[in-house]
């Protein structure tokens, strides 16, 4: 009887997250899929169903065949990702310094300082991001800050280009590239770098050596964690990017809300998702593989 | 001419006696200071060429901070510290000729026991053929030979133990540091390792500087031993010599169990005393070469495997005796403990050798016995 009950905790501990991604992502995928592979019309709903007035699957591959030769969207997708791609590497650079000076520093401070990367957390991403188009106007501060002190004599553009998209993104994911990298540098025994210098390596060699490897899961869990929600970023290129940017959040939003194409928008979030999605399984593939060859 | 050799041989395996011997690792003055904090305390010693040398002393007693100087991970507040005859002072852990094999034992984790071996070659930019070579010979010297490929979270305690030892040998050190080299292992593993590490310490010729806690430890392993207490040495000396002849209460006590007891010198006859222990209701007799008068208030140690313990009284005049009761007793198989309580309630510890076999005891709780010692065996401190 006990057992019995054991045995259903078991299953329903198991069953609760697939259930979750059942309902919450696997469905909604499915849905927009669907949709995706409609044809848009005048109506409620403004796509064509799945199944016509004479019971066949009515199914186009109109929109990916429209996306895939447009090369708008494509310059848009790749874009997105350069766009996600260096602000994940800036987070990387300005982060890990952080993390790894967060994680060598003394408990007090470490709290402190822990307590200072997610402070941000308590305002809505929506008005820091409001708050920096504050800062980053022709008479904002960082504007005025500058012709006071006389390194410039006019105010430079900063806000609605991509260099305010990139401080935007870094601004906001930092936080997300901390905490995993401090994760892993946190839990490095320090007896190991004193034993790569006592083997002969000098400091950057141990940490090369050491250190990065070491700290590669929270790298990577960083990167992703950055690198994703910037792809499809939405407000911050709306807010602080110029009309001319290319970023595809904005391309899917303008599609659903401004030009009601509901297929051609899905069409937009199923590549979008296959363009993120499938390098991570690959990379994972290939990490699960190398460490299974360490192991034997 | 047969006694000429036996002292030259002599002053080759006790360099320590000689005085015109070049000591391979000096420590002059040297001392650490964390903030107010004093964790080593102005320490002298000189260390000989293929000693294997312990620093023995209580947790937290500044050994390991001695060490990672040696090793060059702290560089020391004041004094400086010679090895080879070259001030490494100042010289980075990476250009000194010394390993050390720590305490965690530190194996790199997303490393195989190969490369972990062989991570120190690399450093020194040895040929990969080389590397290959001496990693594998390494790895049969500790006996893991054939395990280079496995990844340390497939290796038990004493394995790792190995790898670390290797790791910190393929590299021919002029000195192995160790900091409790055998402190996490089991401990039927650790007396076979102790071996293990003399005779690899042999064959090899390299000078260790061992850290450790335990005493037994210490005197199986070394040639010497320094006792620590407080971030300076109170004793160095052969094991024996820390064993028989303890300089002070402390050192007597940390080696060893031992019965101490309080006394007065009351007559002094060249270097035999008599002095009064009002703990034992007679007079104890002690040899010293210490200069005391009569008067002064010294303490008498004896261990208890000095101490032979019977029922009958014994009859001989030479050696000092004194009653008591069994309190308690421990049977361990090789030997009992018994705890006899005095007159006058001290309680005196006493272990005997079970050389007959037999389920029955020799002695029982509130036997009346007699204990009696060699006069030689009484060890007047002063300290
Ligand atoms: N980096 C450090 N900063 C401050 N205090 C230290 C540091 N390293 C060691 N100590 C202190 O020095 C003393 C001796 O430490 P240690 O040498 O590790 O002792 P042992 O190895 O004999 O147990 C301890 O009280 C320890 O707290
Ligand atoms: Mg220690």
């Amino acid at each position: 009887m006990g057992q019995g009950r054991g045995m259903l905790w078991q299953w329903f501990a198991v069953a609760v997250p697939y259930a979750w991604l059942l309902v919450f992502f696997l469905a909604p995928f499915v849905i927009i899929l669907k949709i995706s592979l409609a044809d848009p019309v005048i109506a409620q709903p403004p796509f064509t169903p799945f199944i016509d007035d004479q019971n066949n699957l009515a199914v186009t591959l109109e929109n990916f065949r429209f996306l895939l030769s447009d090369r708008l969207y494509l310059l848009t997708y790749l874009n997105s990702v350069m766009m996600a791609g260096v602000a994940t590497l800036l987070c990387l650079l300005l982060g890990f310094p952080m993390a790894y000076g967060i994680a060598r520093s003394s408990p007090v401070q470490r709290n402190l300082l822990l307590l200072l990367v997610v402070l941000p957390f308590w305002i809505s991403f929506l008005l820091r991001v409001y708050a920096w188009m504050g800062l980053l106007n022709n008479h904002g501060v960082i504007n005025n800050v500058l012709m006071w002190l006389g390194v410039i004599d006019q105010p430079i553009q900063i806000l609605y280009t991509n260099i305010a998209i990139y401080i935007g993104l870094v601004y906001s994911y930092l936080p997300f590239m901390i905490l995993p990298l401090y994760a892993s540098l946190e839990r490095l025994d320090l007896d190991l770098l004193d034993a790569a210098q006592d083997l002969g390596a000098t400091p950057r060699q141990a940490f090369w050596d050491v250190t990065w490897p070491l700290a590669r899961p929270g790298v990577i869990a960083g990167c992703l964690l950055v690198f994703i929600p910037a792809t499809g970023e939405y407000v911050i290129p709306f807010l602080l990017g110029g009309p001319e940017s290319l970023m595809i959040g904005r391309v899917l939003f303008d599609e659903f809300f401004v030009n009601k194409d509901w297929p051609l928008a899905s069409a937009v979030a199923i590549i979008l998702l296959l363009l993120i999605v499938v390098p991570i399984v690959l990379l994972q593939r290939f990490q699960s593989a190398e460490d299974d060859g360490a192991r034997t | 001419m047969g006694n000429q050799t036996a002292t030259n041989k002599q002053l080759t395996e006790q360099p320590w006696l000689d005085s015109t011997a070049q000591p391979f690792i000096v420590i002059e003055n040297v001392s650490k200071h964390f903030g107010d904090f004093v964790a080593v305390n102005n320490v002298n010693l000189n260390i000989y060429k293929g000693e294997l040398f312990s620093i023995l002393g209580a947790s937290g007693c500044g050994k390991t901070t001695l060490l990672r100087m040696l090793a060059g991970f702290e560089t020391p507040t004041s004094g400086r510290i010679l090895i080879d005859g070259i001030d490494v002072t100042d010289v980075p852990p990476y250009w000194r000729p010394v390993n050390m094999m720590f305490q965690s034992y530190a194996i790199f984790p997303h490393m195989t026991v190969f490369e972990n071996v062989a991570y120190g070659l690399r450093k020194e930019g040895v040929q990969p053929a080389e590397i290959e070579k001496r990693v594998a010979d390494m790895l049969e010297l500790v006996q893991l030979g054939g395990y280079g490929k496995r990844k340390p979270t497939q290796l038990s305690g004493g394995e790792r133990q190995r790898v670390a030892l290797a790791r910190a040998l393929v590299k021919r050190p002029k000195v192995l540091l160790l900091d409790e080299p055998l402190a996490a292992l089991d401990k039927k593993l650790r007396e076979h390792t102790q071996f293990e590490l003399m005779n690899i310490q042999d064959e090899l010729g390299i000078t260790f500087v061992v850290v450790t806690h335990d005493q037994e430890e210490a005197m199986i392993l070394s040639s010497r031993i320094a006792v620590m207490k407080q971030g300076g040495f109170i004793q160095v000396g052969m094991p024996k010599e820390v064993y028989e002849y303890p300089g002070s209460r402390y050192v007597a006590d940390f080696i060893g169990t031992v019965n101490l007891l309080e006394a007065k010198i009351e007559s002094k006859d060249g270097d035999q005393i008599v002095a009064a222990a009002p703990e034992m209701a007679n007079h104890v007799r002690a040899y010293t070469d210490l200069q005391l008068e009569v008067g002064d208030s010294v303490c008498i140690a004896i261990r208890p495997e000095k101490i032979y313990i019977s029922q009958n009284e014994p009859d001989n005049d030479d050696d000092d005796r004194v009653a008591g009761v069994i309190e308690d007793f421990g049977y361990f198989g090789n030997l009992s403990l018994y705890r006899v309580r005095l007159e006058s309630g001290r309680i005196i510890q006493v272990s005997a050798q079970n050389r007959r076999r037999s389920v029955e005891r020799f002695l029982e709780w509130d036997d009346k016995v007699f204990l009696s010692w060699r006069v030689r065996s009484a060890v007047v401190l002063t300290a």
